[in-house]
């Protein structure tokens, strides 16, 4: 499927993954983060369970970290 | 040694008395001048263009060393100064972190201003003893020692009488001496160095704090730029400050309230979330290992690869699980809550002078972990301990020992170095045992770690001179900027980090501006104009901690669980908020984000004046050396080849199978530095800078900066 994730096209050989499945592939293992699906703030415990489907609008904002 | 029959009053040679006043709202509103040539030491007054224009921290500092220094001045020269500020917030213990001091000099590795930061007790002690800043000019003719005494009010210099060189000894020595008793050890603040600074050019300064549960010194540094090595070429040994103990208000603050409430709500926000977030208390700042290994960020042999597959190994659970003592008071500063300053107890060494000798780490931090780990090539957290022990005692940074020996080892495995030259060390990324030969050797002032005592530019410049190697390699490969070594993050796929690096003003240090997450990962900031926009305003938000006496990591290490609700989440707008309230809770003055920007921008704009002041400053000093953006060599291609390859076919349109490997690294060279070249012009138009990085004249006078020493510098510039 293709999505839009972090302002970027992204293409995934799945199509309907969760949130937790994008975030294995793209070893997304920060903590500290704020996703937003389609806009809307999703808690860190809905993670495995809200899918990601074709053409939507993925958020995993990674605040500071370093420094 | 043991300090048993010593009396320093039979090494007295100078006593100076002085009346102390109480702080008012955060100032004393004097500074300490002590001439350790001349013996002359005196107050000075701090005046209300002094507070308004430069507000504290390292604002004083380049104030000082601005009228205390010609243009021509040189870093040994005696009138070079050590100036130690902790700034008006500094020393409250209702807010977290708000122990820091800023130690300003003129460096040996970069020829200009250096500011370095650090924790400890040493800079709220000397606040609390009476001074705002301690200015130190001069050079002594034998090792001698200062000592403030906030309990009697005296200033007084001794001869050294033989207190150890290493800073693990001389903290326990000085601290027994002056402790009327074990309780009393919490009143001593000790400034120190060690056996390398005397040989190398990047000595730094540690600061003691006392550790009430292990009933022992701990050690922060002061570690960049070579500080250290002032500090021993002046003959100073040591400098203590004891006050008769901390209470609840000596900084006399305006409102109270004002700072206790966001204090205590920061307090909840790392009992509650840490756990959940960085694990700070947990891990320190070493929390990011692993984050880093994973995002391909962590710099590995000598910045050319952003992680490896034995990265694993130094995992930052390690830390937590089999290194660090839980559970402990591991603060800085009294009353932080993000009890970050991790230790290894117990831990016995394997080499060196204290070799079998059972001590207290301070760390690793994640910039040594990676500095002394990865980025050489050692994935073992024995070895990047002991190493961060030695550092730490003899008196060098860990930072800059990293960035160095890893640019050793690549040039070792490039055969631009042999045996020959190294007096047999076999110098190949991971081996631990000869870069901790290369280390003591610098302590001793022997062989070839006095080389690598000189730092990655003037070795560079030496390796060239002797024909060793090509000289545009070792430039590229080289990784200084200004001649201070990077810092540990690999900032080749984020075009701002490498300004937040490379555009800095002492040189290439993560304290102005971290970058990585927002551009390379989060895509936040994709214009030029975004990356200007946050290439001013976190350079400058992060600037003020600087003035103020404050700990950058307590505005961002924890997040509060409504932060995602924020418009600007990555800003931690709460904490921001919490700042101002706590800059009026001490000095009584409302503050907008924006006035906190203002104060910041105008003493960021003096230092960059105060740079072309001495020959530096414009944008061919902003160059930065290709590695940090991009890949030198054919396997650092390779090992990366996927995205290289694909940003080509989008850049150029062109089938990367068609192209060889050298091809495509030119093709991509010339593009990446034409990049750089244009976030140059954007950030310096942001930032109110002409083309060649000089501050125009209408900038400084719409930040009510103009003063005429500054516009005289900068008019021919114009």
């Amino acid at each position: 499927m293709k999505i839009i994730l972090n302002n970027r096209t992204e293409v995934f050989d799945k199509n309907n993954m969760s949130i937790s499945e994008i975030m294995e592939i793209k070893n997304f293992s920060y903590q500290k983060i704020i996703v937003k699906l389609n806009n809307i703030i999703i808690e860190k415990e809905d993670f495995k369970n809200t899918i990601v489907k074709e053409g939507d609008n993925l958020v995993i904002l990674h605040l500071l970290a370093g420094g | 040694m043991s300090i048993k029959g010593i009396n320093l009053q039979d090494y007295q040679i100078k006593k100076w008395d002085y009346t102390w006043h109480p702080i008012e709202k955060g100032y004393n509103n004097r500074t300490l001048y002590i001439n350790v040539g001349s013996k002359e030491v005196k107050e000075k007054p701090v005046s209300q263009q002094m507070k308004e224009k430069f507000i504290g921290g390292k604002g004083f500092g380049l104030r000082l060393l601005w009228d205390a220094t010609k243009p021509t001045t040189k870093w040994n020269d005696p009138e070079n100064e050590i100036i130690i500020s902790p700034g008006p917030i500094g020393g409250i213990t209702q807010y977290s972190g708000a122990g820091k001091s800023l130690v300003v000099s003129l460096s040996p590795q970069t020829d200009s201003v250096m500011d370095s930061n650090v924790g400890g007790f040493f800079g709220p002690f000397m606040k609390f003893a009476g001074f705002d800043a301690l200015e130190i000019q001069g050079k002594a003719e034998k090792d001698i020692i200062i000592y403030i005494d906030g309990t009697n009010h005296t200033v007084e210099l001794y001869e050294d009488p033989g207190f150890s060189k290493d800073s693990h000894l001389m903290g326990e020595e000085l601290t027994e001496y002056f402790a009327e008793d074990e309780k009393d050890a919490k009143n001593i603040g000790i400034v120190s160095s060690g056996a390398a600074a005397e040989h190398s050019l990047i000595g730094m300064l540690n600061f003691t704090f006392w550790d009430n549960k292990r009933k022992m010194i701990r050690l922060k540094q002061a570690g960049r730029g070579g500080i250290g090595t002032v500090f021993r070429n002046k003959n100073i040994k040591a400098i203590v400050a004891k006050i008769s103990g901390v209470q609840g208000n000596l900084n006399n603050v305006a409102d109270m309230k004002k700072i206790t409430e966001p204090g205590r709500e920061y307090a909840g926000e790392m009992r509650d979330l840490d756990d959940k977030q960085n694990q700070m208390k947990k891990k320190g700042t070493a929390n990011i290992v692993n984050v880093m290994n994973d995002y391909d960020l962590l710099p590995t042999h000598n910045f050319k690869y952003g992680s490896h597959k034995d990265a694993t190994k130094i995992h930052s659970d390690f830390l937590r699980d089999k290194w660090f003592t839980l559970g402990i008071n591991d603060g800085c500063w009294i009353g932080c809550a993000m009890q970050c300053a991790k230790g290894v107890d117990g831990f016995e060494l394997r080499t060196g002078p204290y070799k079998g000798t059972k001590v207290i780490v301070d760390g690793p931090e994640y910039e040594t972990a990676a500095g002394l780990g990865s980025n050489m090539g050692i994935f073992d957290y024995r070895d990047i301990i002991e190493a961060n022990f030695y550092c730490d005692t003899y008196g060098i940074c860990t930072i800059t020992w990293g960035t160095i020996m890893a640019f050793i080892m690549e040039c070792y495995e490039n055969e631009i170095i042999n045996k020959e030259i190294t007096g047999g060390l076999e110098l190949n990324f991971g081996n631990a045992d000869a870069a901790f030969e290369v280390m003591h050797q610098c302590a001793r002032g022997e062989g070839f770690g006095k080389i690598a005592g000189l730092g990655v530019r003037k070795m560079k410049e030496l390796f060239a001179e002797k024909g060793w190697g090509d000289p545009q390699f070792l430039q590229d490969i080289g990784m200084e900027n200004k001649g201070l070594e990077y810092s540990q993050y690999v900032s080749k796929e984020s075009l701002a980090q490498q300004g937040g690096y490379a555009m800095t003003n002492k040189g290439p240090q993560h304290d102005e501006a971290w970058l990585i997450f927002m551009d390379m990962v989060n895509n936040q900031i994709p214009t030029f104009e975004n990356k200007a926009e946050a290439l001013h305003w976190f350079p400058m938000f992060r600037t003020w901690f600087g003035l103020q006496g404050l700990c950058k990591i307590v505005w961002n290490d924890v997040t509060p669980s409504d932060n995602k609700l924020e418009d600007e989440p990555h800003k931690i707008p709460k904490h921001v908020r919490n700042y101002l309230s706590v800059y009026e809770g001490v000095t009584g003055t409302p503050l907008t984000e924006e006035g906190l920007i203002r104060q910041s921008e105008r003493v960021y704009n003096f230092q960059r004046i105060f740079n072309i002041r001495r020959g530096f400053g414009l944008r061919k000093h902003d160059a930065q050396p290709y590695r940090a953006a991009g890949p030198v060599t054919v396997e650092e291609y390779e090992s990366r080849a996927e995205r290289y390859d694909e940003q080509l076919k989008e850049l150029f349109g062109i089938d990367p199978n068609t192209k060889s490997v050298e091809e495509k690294m030119a093709m991509l060279r010339e593009y990446r530095e034409a990049q750089y070249e244009r976030l140059l012009d954007a950030v310096y138009e942001r930032r109110g800078w002409n083309k060649n990085g000089v501050p125009t004249i209408e900038h400084l006078k719409e930040i009510e900066m103009d003063l005429p020493e500054l516009i005289e510098i900068i008019t021919p510039l114009q």
